[in-house]
């Protein structure tokens, strides 16, 4: 079982779009993971139907009795993350704030704090429209903790590819170069890397690619609306060129992806020959890449 | 123009001018990444800045961008640092309650050595001070960079985090405090928020008066949108959505929109000259009359929640 990491650094160039026809192509040999558990799409385009869902326990928050607080102060003393709040004399935790470190618990005289364990998302095993085992996830509103629920995420899949014999899981990673990036790319066999010809593409593909370098992954870009400014685009090549990242290919500016997605379909769905077939090749291209790998 | 100038100019223009949005916090922010919150921000606050004293500040600290469509010159530029905790093997009695209170699995005992983790660690000090024989004091780590730059209209603050570190929360919040301590409140402050709705945008908008969440009308902005407009109900704050690429997917925003009352503040046109321009790394306002006139919009509405708060 082979694990390829679709990221982008910068958001909206088309990565969950790609991943979601790359899963299409890939049929029954993948198990797709959606791993942008802070706004994951992809379901739009595969439609899973769930087949079970969990909730995620992940980090604790404070929880404070009135009824035993002395108001002595340590609490907040104590907390960095100006989590509890003092209102005429009254403690509180403010929950939004507290990290769930367990300190204030510890130095309270009277054991008024408890530590409880925290609900930051729910994860789902499905089946896609196109019979694929899928594992995706959604996170809380505010919850910390995303780069576990996406390590959870990625754990599942990758025990469904094993037990059901699937050679691929192909995740799409989220934006950032952040904690849910990290956790994406940690134990991945090759990443693509989704990027647009524009100044922030081109930014940000040099930042996520730095991470992707310490993590010594070998990758291939595909650079998305390349058509749009072409010196742009040939700045990118000269950035693949000299980093030794794959080529991958080049999409055009269509607007054939936006038609597809209005109608929750994937690319590859609709009637445009030239771009299933690059997309076709950069699957067969990848596969490659990963099978070298061994 | 020498800034003081400049400024005078700028107070004359205000007596004369509708639109004063001193003194508010407006934060930029979305579910999706990629929907336009970097064009909106700076072009915003380029366009608030002729009538406006503004700072803009990116807060995208894993990919900012606002700076690459800004004519910027550096006037400051900081290291930022979190606190970790460091082993002292000689003061170390391998009593273990640095391991047992660190609830992020930051520090660890393996055989007769304490490891630290710093990336797990969340600088919460349990550690370094329930530590009975200070074997564990806390110095500081590069996080990242803050960087102050003026453009001819306006200020602007970007905080960038190292690659390599995970959070981006310590960073965002140091970010704050730098705008809070620098700029009164004769200044309007905007936020160019990160993606997504987990704590890094909490942070990025917990202090805001007013957020802008800007989507795109197809299936993907509209199921982000819904998250990001969750959050903001979560965390009790006044938004408004502005609808970026209009034109292009469906109508079902707008619905969504009018069936909640939630104001839609402007509707960006779909244009592919927009999108070579952002290539680029330019502004549209000055280019193209319809973006100016969706910035009017916005601005009309933020100045009148202005005057109302205030009345």
């Amino acid at each position: 079982m082979k694990e390829i990491v679709v990221i982008s650094g910068k958001g909206g160039t088309g990565k969950t779009s790609i991943t979601a026809s790359l899963a299409v192509l890939g049929g029954k040999e993948v198990v797709v993971a959606d791993c942008d558990v802070d706004a994951a799409d992809m379901h739009i385009l595969l439609q899973p139907e769930n087949l079970k869902s969990e909730d995620f326990y992940s980090g604790e928050l404070a929880v404070l009795d009135q009824n035993l607080c002395t108001q002595c102060g340590n609490c907040f003393d104590v907390c960095r993350f100006d989590a509890i709040s003092v209102n005429n004399g009254i403690h509180q935790v403010v929950d939004l704030s507290c990290e769930g470190c367990g300190y204030c618990a510890r130095v309270c005289p009277v054991d008024a704090i408890k530590n409880i364990p925290l609900n930051v998302g729910k994860w789902h095993i499905a089946n896609t429209r196109f019979k694929q085992p899928m594992v995706h996830a959604k996170l809380g509103i505010g919850a910390d903790n995303s780069g576990k629920l996406v390590a959870h995420v990625k754990n599942i899949a990758k025990e469904i590819a094993d037990q059901y014999n699937r050679k691929y899981v192909l995740v799409d990673g989220s934006p950032g170069v952040g904690c849910p990036v990290v956790s994406s790319l940690s134990g991945a066999h090759f990443v693509i890397l989704v990027t647009e010809p524009t100044v922030s593409g081109l930014h940000d593909l040099k930042r996520v690619y730095e991470l992707v370098a310490k993590f010594n992954l070998r990758a291939g870009c595909i650079i998305n609306k390349s058509d749009l400014n072409t010196s742009k685009s040939k700045e990118i090549m000269q950035f693949l060129e000299h980093k030794n990242i794959i080529h991958l290919a080049d999409l055009p500016y269509d607007e054939a992806f936006t038609h597809a997605m209005t109608n929750c379909k994937t690319i590859v769905e609709e009637d445009d020959s030239a771009i299933i077939t690059i997309l076709e090749q950069v699957w067969e291209r990848v596969k490659t890449e990963v099978r070298n790998k061994n | 123009m020498h800034y003081l100038e400049m400024s005078k100019m700028r107070a004359h223009n205000d007596s004369q001018r509708t639109i004063k949005c001193k003194t508010m916090k407006i934060a930029i922010a979305s579910g999706k990444g990629g929907t336009g919150k970097t064009t909106l921000s700076t072009n915003l606050a380029s366009y608030l800045a002729e009538t406006n004293r503004v700072v803009l500040t990116d807060l995208d600290v894993e990919e900012p961008n606002s700076g690459l469509f800004l004519n910027s010159e550096l006037t400051h530029s900081e290291d930022k640092y979190k606190m970790i905790p460091q082993w002292k093997e000689n003061d170390c009695t391998l009593c273990g309650i640095c391991q047992e209170v660190c609830n992020y699995h930051a520090v660890i005992q393996i055989m007769d050595s304490i490891m630290v983790f710093p990336e797990l660690c969340h600088s919460c000090y349990a550690c370094s001070e329930l530590c009975p024989t200070n074997a564990l004091p806390m110095i500081p780590k590069k996080m990242g960079e803050l960087k102050h730059y003026k453009t001819e209209q306006f200020h602007f603050v970007e905080a960038r985090l190292s690659i390599g570190e995970e959070q981006a929360v310590p960073l965002i919040k140091q970010a704050l405090k730098y705008i809070d301590s620098n700029y009164g409140n004769d200044y309007l402050k905007i936020y160019d928020s990160p993606p997504g709705t987990s704590c890094p945008v909490i942070e990025a908008t917990k202090e805001a008066d007013f957020v802008i969440l800007i989507t795109e009308p197809t299936p993907f902005g509209l199921n982000d949108v819904i998250l990001a407009i969750e959050t903001m109900q979560e965390l009790h704050k006044d938004f408004g959505v502005v609808i970026n690429r209009y034109g292009i997917g469906n109508n079902d925003i707008i619905s969504y929109c009018n069936n909640n009352n939630i104001p839609i503040l402007a509707k960006i046109p779909n244009d592919k000259e927009i999108a070579i321009l952002y290539s680029k790394g330019e502004l549209l306002y000055n280019s193209i009359p319809a973006v100016k006139a969706e910035l009017e919009k916005i601005a009309q509405y933020i100045s009148k929640l202005f005057t109302n708060t205030n009345s």
